[in-house]
This record gives C-alpha cells, sequence and structure tokens, in this order.
C-alpha cells in the first residue's frame, strides 16, 4: 500500500476519535428514564400514555394553531371520546400541576428546553 | 431488453407523477380520520363583530374602568415610559378625529375618548405581516399570534391608528399579580386588542364592554337587530380615518 505510514495512524486516529463517546463513558452510570410524579386523582390523560410520550410535543403544536388560528376549542379524545378543552395551562396543567416534577424532569434530562413557559403562566399558586 | 432514451424519459415521467402523487393520497386516507377539535358550546358567533362607543357615557372614571378591566385580564404592563404597552387607551378627540374636525369644535377638541385597534376590513397590519403572525379571522377580527410574531414590526409601520406596542422587555418584570386566565408575552413580540377573541369563544363579551356599563356597545354588524347596529341608526357616527379605506370597525357615537 502506497503511505501506508501516513494512513494506517491516520486510520487509528479516526477509529479512536469516532468511537470516543463509547469508550469515554465506559463505566459510568446507564441513562436512566426519570422518575415522573404523576397526577394522584386523574386515571388518564388526554391521550393513552405512548401517545402522549412520543406526541405530546406535536399534539400542543397542533393545539395552538387550532385554537389560535381556526378558532377551535374543543379537542375530542381518540381514547375515551370525552372532550377536553385545548389549553396548556386549563387542561394540562391542570392534572399535571407540578412542572417540576413532571416536565421539568424529563425535558433536563435529554437537554429541551421549552420557551412555552417565556410566556405561559405556570402553574405555581394557582389553586 | 433493450432500452433507449425515449424509454428512459418515459420511465422517468411515469416516476416522478408516482411521486408526485403518492404522498398526497396517503395524507388524504389519514386526513380522513375522526374529526377531533371542535367550537366551544355557547361561543358568540358573528360575521362581522364591531363596537360602538357612546361618546355621550363616557366619562374619566368609565374609561379607567375599561382599561383596568383589559389591562389587568391581559396581563399589559404600565411601563412609565415611550415603551409602553396598550390593547386600549384615553386619546383626545383632535388626535383621534383630526381631519374630521373644524375650529367651531372647541368644546369637543380637548374630550378625552378611548380607543383601541379597530378591527380594520382591510387591515394593513395583516398585509405587510411576513409571517402571517397577525390575521383576519372570518368574524373580522384582527388577531395576533405570538408563536409566529417575529418582531420585525412592520406591522406598527402599517397600522395607522397606532394600535400596536412592542415588547422592549419581559413584560412580568413590571406585572405584579399575574392574571391565569391569559398568558404573558415574551420580549420582542407585538401585541395589541383582539376584542377579546378567546373570551367571544367561551361565550362572554369582552372585558372593556363588560365594565363599560353601557358605554361600549358590541355587536355583529351585519345584523340588523344588533346593539351596535341600533346604535348606528339612532346616533352620528364617525370612525377615524375613513378616507384611508381601512375600513375601521369601532365606532364613535357623537
Amino acid at each position: 500500500m502506497y503511505h501506508s505510514n501516513k494512513i494506517i495512524p491516520g486510520l487509528v486516529i479516526f477509529f479512536l476519535a469516532m468511537t470516543f463517546p463509547f469508550w469515554f463513558n465506559i463505566g459510568s452510570e446507564a441513562y436512566s428514564t426519570p422518575e415522573l410524579v404523576l397526577p394522584e386523582d386523574h386515571e388518564h390523560c388526554v391521550e393513552a400514555v405512548e401517545f402522549m410520550r412520543a406526541e405530546h410535543m406535536t399534539m400542543l403544536n397542533e393545539w395552538r394553531d387550532a385554537y389560535v388560528r381556526d378558532g377551535y376549542g374543543e379537542y375530542q379524545s381518540m381514547l375515551t371520546g370525552e372532550m377536553y378543552a385545548m389549553s396548556l395551562t386549563k387542561t394540562c396543567m391542570n392534572c399535571h400541576n407540578n412542572k417540576g416534577d413532571f416536565c421539568d424532569r424529563c425535558h433536563d434530562s435529554v437537554s429541551v428546553d421549552p420557551y412555552c413557559w417565556d410566556c405561559h403562566i405556570e402553574p405555581e399558586g394557582v389553586e | 431488453m433493450k432500452s433507449s432514451r425515449r424509454k428512459f424519459i418515459a420511465m422517468a415521467g411515469f416516476a416522478a407523477l408516482g411521486w408526485s402523487v403518492c404522498p398526497s393520497l396517503t395524507r388524504a386516507a389519514t386526513e380522513a380520520g375522526p374529526k377531533l377539535y371542535f367550537k366551544e358550546e355557547g361561543s358568540l358567533e358573528a360575521s362581522q363583530w364591531a363596537m360602538a362607543i357612546d361618546t355621550k357615557k363616557l366619562d374619566r372614571q368609565i374609561m379607567n374602568k375599561c382599561i383596568e378591566a383589559c389591562h389587568t385580564l391581559h396581563n399589559v404592563p404600565d411601563i412609565d415610559s415611550d415603551q409602553n404597552i396598550k390593547w386600549i387607551w384615553i386619546e383626545p378627540f383632535r388626535n383621534l378625529f383630526y381631519d374630521q374636525s373644524h375650529p367651531n369644535l372647541k368644546n369637543k377638541a380637548n374630550q378625552p375618548f378611548l380607543t383601541l385597534c379597530n378591527h380594520c376590513d382591510n387591515p394593513p397590519c395583516v398585509r405587510v405581516c411576513p409571517t402571517r403572525a397577525t390575521f383576519r379571522r372570518p368574524d373580522g377580527i384582527v388577531l395576533m399570534d405570538f408563536h409566529r410574531c417575529i418582531g420585525c414590526r412592520f406591522c406598527m409601520a402599517g397600522c395607522p391608528y397606532g394600535s400596536r406596542s412592542f415588547n422592549f422587555y419581559d413584560p412580568r418584570i413590571y406585572l405584579e399579580n399575574l392574571s391565569h386566565e391569559y398568558p404573558t408575552r415574551s420580549k420582542g413580540v407585538v401585541e395589541k386588542c383582539e376584542f377579546c377573541a378567546h373570551r367571544l369563544d367561551k361565550g362572554q363579551m369582552p372585558a372593556c364592554v363588560e365594565a363599560s356599563e353601557g358605554a361600549l356597545l358590541f355587536g355583529d354588524l351585519n345584523d340588523s337587530n344588533s346593539d351596535v347596529r341600533k346604535a348606528l341608526r339612532e346616533r352620528y357616527s364617525l370612525v377615524r380615518k375613513p378616507k384611508l379605506g381601512t375600513g375601521p370597525k369601532v365606532y364613535y357615537l357623537i
């Protein structure tokens, strides 16, 4: 092989750099899903747990457009068929009334920083 | 199989057609599912909302009550500078109707009037907004979608009535008590009166109308039995800057 004295060390360096995250984290704790405090007096969410876990952000985006732009105020659950007001503070935060114990734990652990709370008011102090 | 350029182009054409049709077909299939969004029960509806301000019934006390009701409900901060935020405010007659004034109206010229967004028929703010953050609902309310506002302030330049305010600060610094009915805004967005669209959707009248002790009338302009139309039939009325052709929907009963 031509230039093997350069290519082989180059490949070794490349391989080490590529796999750096893997061997750097050997021995450190595995990621664990944070424990969330679920509301006690409610049996189910607006939709199934799996759906909410994967889709809550998409759903909130759709809700905000439907509410603000198209004037729809009510959402019919696919899970139970019940009607819910499409409102972050009045529907979501009514049950999940502790942002720190529910929203923030996941968001912090995956380094997501939603800007909802720049405007919408946290349920702190809401009766 | 022998292929030719002609055959290749034909196949490519069919493939492109397929790719262009298929996604829209799959979307059509999913959209045909159950409808999930509904209008709230008991919401007030109109083909064109309008307000009539009875200037004979207005006095300082009532005007301050209207402003108070609106600004506390919507978390509008009171900033003591030219960077203040206002949804509804007091302005003397000569400022509102300088083009419809004449020297013999001297006793009127300094009379204070309430003013707010005119919710125009042909709103210049909507036309100039590059992100469609401000838009006109089918019922005539010119609404802000704060989520989309990029703070370019074209709408402020477009509005001939000065009805829009820009948030130079985080409003929460200036608010002692937050109203949980309505969100605050973030720094860098434009805001204005929304005719309490969120209250109408719940079946309530706008906050200023409720606080006005009958000085503000609100209703459907296209309904000849509405309060607004009755008042407009009986009284002489003015709108601001009619020559601009924006079609203001706030009428001042003189």
